[in-house]
């Protein structure tokens, strides 16, 4: 019987086997097209120097030493890095008391949930003009700007992401709590522990999961932001370096790459898929650590 | 009075969460509500009275939606035009040939399809500007820059997610449904769209809104591969509003980015349900 059925499902590998080229052919010719031949050819391009793809010339590892000494990258890396940490704490926090608190059965939760949620339905560059007007509004009683001061591009940009991301953790959290039994929740009440006893003891052990994803996913959103940091503040303000080169305060990495192909120079070309590159590497390592760590732990459950 | 005596500790403890919340809420909005007051005000007055309703000398009727339809040099229900078709395309696209695609793949599951699967992983976790550059060329020298062929190159690029989750859910389709319809007689084809398709509804649900809001909103992509001249899509028209005149008209770009934002909000109003399960979805597993 078990032979069989082995055979059979052999005959049925067979038959659609033949069909390949109409279930498979659309989508690899387009995934060649759009992924994985620009890809070979960026990382081939980060070792040449080129204008145009056909005059590139192979030049080995300049153009990595160029764009790590280049300071507008390393200050981008770090603006970038200091951006992603704040906002993540901040967006995590938020989003799973908002979270907490509508598991609760309070009146309105479905109400306010569709509400929270909403932001993030609306794009990066939309997103950009919406708030860099009400900033503008707000800092011109002081007759100042948010593209007068980095202090202002970064706190904004915090409370741009919180608005977009907060009702998108929220859903994951959400998710996540409803899945903590309630035995357990009613097992702690009954031993007398208080409700913050539950919620550290019980409550957040149990939604670790959701929390570990919702980091790593606000972490990378970090990371890759682009159309908001384009809209709001394109990188203003600038300053000039004693050697002339040109920093832009509130400039992140993805941008610094953009701003860095459309530079008219020789070497800019290059040095901007260098910094592709490892940028890339930075974003691909995240998401790797992400998954190695939802592994290990659904290993350990 | 009377009615707080008797009201628990634990109930007033929620009445109060519920206007916590509520106030909350109405904060959450007024960004949008700014954009509405806005859009109805004289340019000179958004930047003085953002906050104030446009009232008296300031209230400039619907001269800002008008003015908007033909602003920065193109007219906006071009770009309106050309961001429905490239969306619509693009989801049907990537939902026909992907699903297709997993279907193989799972089922097949021969030493090329696990290559093109943990490709399609791979690609997950690639930035978009690490192939900034290659694709745009890639996509000018084939002639993808025009709204009718840019689906291919989301295709391309947006595989990896709806292929992983297409496959994720196949595998846990019974086989014996498939036996059985191979056993009455249906060949591969008839089985993947007579049988299989329809029990992929609810993943191309989820995938399809997925998709659909990164299309809409996507601007780096659709900038660079696209023909700006010819055609702009919503947002890549918002963003160039800035370019095109010394200084921008406020009250018109606002009245733009209402116009823009009313369908997205209409149709999440009505998919609500889908949406929120598809991006909940889409997270847990990408």
């Amino acid at each position: 019987m078990k032979k069989a059925k082995h055979t059979n499902n052999n005959s049925l590998r067979r038959a659609t086997r033949m069909w390949s080229p109409l279930f498979l052919g659309p989508v690899v010719i387009a995934f060649c097209i759009g992924f994985v031949w620009p890809f070979l050819q960026g990382i081939w391009l980060s070792l040449c120097q080129f204008k145009t793809i056909s005059d590139a010339k192979f030049i080995g590892f300049g153009n990595y030493v160029k764009a790590f000494q280049d300071a507008s990258f390393r200050h981008a890396f770090w603006y970038t890095a200091l951006f992603a940490i704040v906002s993540l704490v901040i967006i995590n926090v938020l989003a799973f008391a908002v979270a907490y608190v509508l598991t609760q059965g309070i009146k309105g939760s479905n109400l306010f949930r569709t509400v929270f949620f909403m932001p993030n339905l609306i794009g990066g560059i939309v997103l950009g003009y919406i708030w860099s007007m009400i900033f503008d509004g707000i800092l011109s009683r002081w007759s100042t700007s948010i593209l007068m001061d980095s202090k202002f591009g970064f706190w904004g940009l915090i409370i741009l992401m919180c608005w977009q991301q907060i009702g998108y953790m929220m859903i994951i959290y959400i998710a996540g709590l409803q899945n903590v039994p309630g035995e357990m929740l009613e097992a702690a009440r009954i031993d007398g522990a208080t409700r913050w006893q539950t919620l550290f003891k019980v409550t957040i052990p149990n939604v670790m999961p959701s929390i570990t994803i919702c980091m790593f996913l606000s972490l990378t959103n970090g990371f890759k932001l682009f159309d908001q940091n384009l809209a709001l503040t394109a990188g203003q303000p600038f300053t000039i370096l004693p050697d002339g080169t040109t920093v832009k305060q509130t400039e992140m990495l993805a941008l610094n790459i953009f701003n860095t192909f459309n530079t008219p120079s020789a070497t800019s070309q290059g040095t901007a898929q260098a910094k592709a590159v490892i940028f890339f590497v930075l974003v691909a390592g995240l998401g790797l650590a992400q998954l190695a760590y939802t592994r290990k732990r659904e290993v350990q459950q | 009075m009377n009615n707080k005596k008797t009201m628990s500790p634990e109930r007033r403890r929620k009445a109060i969460l519920s206007v916590v919340l509520a106030v909350i809420c109405i904060i959450y909005v007024l960004p949008v509500l700014a954009v509405v007051i806005n859009s109805f005000k004289l340019n000179t007055y958004v930047k003085t009275d953002t906050f104030a309703l446009p009232t008296g000398e300031m209230w400039a009727g619907f001269d800002n939606f008008i003015k908007g339809m033909t602003f920065g040099n193109y007219p906006f229900a071009d770009s309106v035009k050309y961001s429905v078709i490239i969306t619509v395309l693009s989801t049907a696209l990537i939902l026909l040939c992907t699903s297709m695609a997993a279907w193989y793949i799972a089922r097949v599951n021969s030493f090329f399809c696990k290559v093109l699967y943990f490709l399609c992983v791979f690609s997950m976790v690639v930035p978009f500007q690490m192939v900034m550059y290659t694709l745009s060329k890639t996509a000018d020298r084939l002639k993808l820059n025009t709204p009718w062929t840019i689906p291919i190159v989301y295709l391309g690029f947006g595989a990896g997610l709806a292929i992983f989750m297409f496959v994720g859910f196949v595998k846990s389709i019974p086989l014996e449904i498939e036996e059985a319809a191979a056993i009455d007689g249906c060949g591969p084809l008839r089985t993947y769209f007579s049988v299989v398709l329809p029990m992929l509804k609810p993943t191309m649900i989820s995938v399809g809104i997925l998709e659909i809001m990164w299309v809409w909103n996507d601007y780096l992509l659709p900038s660079l591969v696209l023909n700006i001249t010819k055609y702009r899509t919503i947002p890549i028209h918002i963003q160039y509003l800035k370019g095109s005149y010394g200084t921008v008209d406020l009250g018109a770009t606002m009245a733009l980015i209402l116009l823009s934002i009313i369908p997205v909000i209409v149709f999440y109003l009505t998919c609500q349900k889908h949406i929120i399960k598809g991006v909940a979805a889409g997270a847990v597993k990408g």
